[in-house]
């Protein structure tokens, strides 16, 4: 875990943390502490082969990995005949990526001696993976979600608490992953004695943006050697979904070097990008400091954070990881907004071509590689970050395509 | 040079007391009654004042200052009707410090110089940012000290002896001690951690040690004036405005007989 120079005499994040421009440290003199400590357990962590060959085990045994390397030909042909390769973090125990990283921090935890783990959670996939690995571990565990998003995923809230965790419904403010967040630093701020902030993106203060992105490095460098096996060849872009990025920068990194390959993220356009509803950070968002770190954040001009708005409880956030705002700025990654119907309409025409029924989130990716691939032509290798399963997703789908009532068109 | 914010802790200290610090977030309940409510703060006896700017994402406040930001946002206010606020109090009482307490984005997006500026000319004292560390406030130490600005930086139980020192280095006018692990808002009691703290401070400074969150009654005050160099009440305040309602002139008086209270728990020492 230690590839991190993939430009030219850039190692990134710098010692304060920063990506370029972005990144840093942003929190109360309170949480100095606990966040120095977390950062210095991680760099003693990852260079322990004990450490490194627990959490090789858990990913293996506990998680499944590695997750295949699906070729969808149906699919394909709706791309524009371009090779499309999905990576299935949906078939990891959880059903998506959010555990790569949780069962890395929790063993941090246990390292740390800590016996509490809170996190914030959109969608509810972090929210379960962390209560997983809280019943693994042993670990008492609070969620902390945001009301609405607790009833547009309340299987996975039942999940949580099926696996013994505390659910939090969080009122205030927009009451989604945004507040959530809100929240969990204010519990992490009380007892941080006793508890970690199991944080579930490639944001937030350092170390948590590098951290994570290197917990869920796995996907890319798996990914990278499958489509190689596969292909004989690296593809032409990556494509993934990008709320807070955790998956993208997963599967993104281990691609940077490879000035060839592409890097697509599809952010949440909600009803357009050019309407106030949406999540589209790094499209529409300015460079400011939310959460920990300085990003692109959704903002006005006093410094307000503005609410997002996407059909996509994992995406509907209003800042992005530090690391994508760089990827962004010096021009290796690109960033396109992928509107609700543009997903849903995705969702489905996965589900019927190939029989998987992937996450909405996730669906933000298939978009984008469907307008990619009609772009790219046949002769083009798109790899896809299916970062989620959409079991989850149901009463949302059904919903949108009148399902309860009727079979869908 | 001594600025504004330290000679009023002086003159608190030459009387054998604690100085009286009351936060209040401006627009809150509405922008002119945020200016009337700061000004009460003063009249009651409140030496120093913090104006909150209020902030969509608060997560160093509990629920008692997030309903207040809610409601002031809600109300409209803007970074330049903090500034007024921070204006008319200045004018009204030349004899308080007024300070802007923030979370760094709006200062980011105002712009760092420019923030400087204009919250000096509006007559402010300096400038508490609860969520900007010491590493991060270089530019803005730099802003500050050309317009003449304190930066008050806050020390939590959780701060190493090292660290302290290193933040009280950087900090200037008071340090604001944490008395407890956790968000704004009232506590039954203000805890043994507090007195550790200021302790550990004083060894690494001479500024002023003032100590904030949780501190609510006049009973509380007169135990932390024993030991720090002032005492910081907000939520107290805010829920006083909270309780009257619709009636500003019963939310005004309040906020002045809380104050009132607590400045002559400050001086039961």
């Amino acid at each position: 875990m230690s590839e991190n120079d993939y430009l030219p005499g850039a190692q990134v994040p710098d010692a304060r943390g920063y990506f370029g421009a972005y990144g840093g440290r942003f929190i109360p003199e309170a949480l100095i502490a606990a966040v120095e400590q977390v950062a210095d357990e991680y760099e003693k962590a990852k260079n322990d082969p004990a450490f490194l060959a627990e959490l090789d085990l858990l990913l293996k045994d506990y998680t499944g990995r590695p997750s295949p390397l699906t070729d969808v030909h149906r699919f394909s042909a709706e791309a524009g005949g371009a090779r499309v390769l999905l990576k299935r973090e949906d078939l990891n125990h959880t059903g998506s990526h959010k555990i790569n990283n949780v069962l890395g921090q929790a063993l941090l935890t246990r390292r740390m001696g800590k016996t509490r783990i809170i996190a914030e959670t959109g969608a509810g996939q972090h929210g379960v993976a962390t209560a997983t690995a809280c019943a693994l571990f042993g670990f008492e565990c609070t969620i902390y979600m945001g009301e609405v998003d607790t009833e547009r995923q309340a299987l996975n809230v039942a999940r949580m608490r099926m696996l013994g965790a505390e659910v939090v419904a969080v009122k205030s403010g927009s009451r989604t992953l945004k507040d959530a967040i809100n929240e969990a630093f204010r519990d992490w701020v009380a007892n941080v004695d006793t508890t970690h902030y199991l944080f579930g993106t490639v944001a937030g203060p350092h170390p948590f943006p590098a951290m994570v992105r290197d917990f869920h490095r796995v996907i890319g460098i798996e990914a990278r050697a499958q489509v190689l096996e596969r292909t004989g060849r690296l593809p032409d872009a990556v494509v993934a979904c990008v709320g807070g990025g955790s998956n993208a920068m997963g599967i993104f990194h281990e691609f940077i070097p490879d000035a060839g390959v592409r890097l697509i993220g599809c952010e949440a356009a909600g009803e357009g990008a050019e309407t106030p509803r949406h999540a589209a950070t790094l499209t529409k968002g300015d460079p400011g400091v939310l959460h920990g770190a300085r990003t692109y954040v959704l903002q006005d001009e006093d410094g307000q954070t503005i609410e997002s708005h996407s059909i996509s409880a994992g995406l509907d956030y209003p800042g992005v990881g530090p690391e994508h705002a760089w990827l962004k700025d010096t021009g290796r990654a690109e960033y396109r907004p992928v509107t609700d119907d543009e997903a849903m309409q995705a969702l489905r025409l996965l589900s019927r071509t190939e029989g998987i029924i992937p996450a909405i989130e996730s669906a933000h990716a298939l978009a984008g590689a469907l307008v990619l691939g009609r772009e790219l032509g046949p002769e083009a290798v798109i790899l896809v970050s299916l970062s989620g399963r959409g079991d989850k997703d149901m009463h949302t789908a059904a919903q949108y395509f009148d399902l309860y009532d009727s079979e869908g068109k | 040079m001594s600025s504004k914010l330290s000679a009023v802790l002086a003159a608190a200290k030459a009387e054998n007391r604690a100085a009286l610090i009351g936060y209040l977030p401006a627009g809150f309940p509405s922008i002119e009654g945020g200016i009337r409510a700061v000004r009460a703060l003063i009249e009651g006896g409140c030496d120093i004042v913090e104006v909150g700017l209020p902030h969509s994402d608060p997560v160093l406040d509990g629920p008692t200052i997030q309903t207040a930001d809610d409601i002031a946002l809600r109300g409209g206010v803007r970074i330049k009707d903090v500034l007024r606020t921070v204006q008319e109090v200045a004018d009204s009482a030349p004899e308080a410090a007024v300070l802007v307490m923030t979370y760094w984005n709006p200062v980011d997006r105002y712009g760092v110089a420019r923030f400087a500026a204009d919250l000096a000319a509006a007559g402010g004292a300096g400038v508490i940012l609860p969520d900007l560390p010491v590493e991060e406030s270089e530019e803005w130490r730099k802003a500050a000290g050309e317009h003449g600005l304190d930066t008050v930086f806050v020390v939590a139980p959780s701060s190493k002896d090292k660290r302290l020192a290193e933040v009280t280095a950087a900090g200037s006018g008071f340090v604001y001690a944490a008395a407890v692990m956790g968000v704004t808002g009232s506590r039954a009691q203000v805890g043994s951690m507090a007195q550790d703290l200021v302790a550990r401070t004083r060894a690494t400074t001479d500024l002023p040690v003032c100590v904030g969150l949780g501190v609510s009654t006049a009973a509380q005050a007169t135990e932390v004036a024993g030991f720090a160099d002032g005492v910081i009440v907000g939520s107290a305040f805010v829920q006083r405005i909270l309780d009257a309602g619709q009636d500003e002139e019963a939310a005004l008086a309040a906020v002045r007989a809380l104050a009132a209270d607590l400045a002559q728990g400050v001086r039961r020492r």
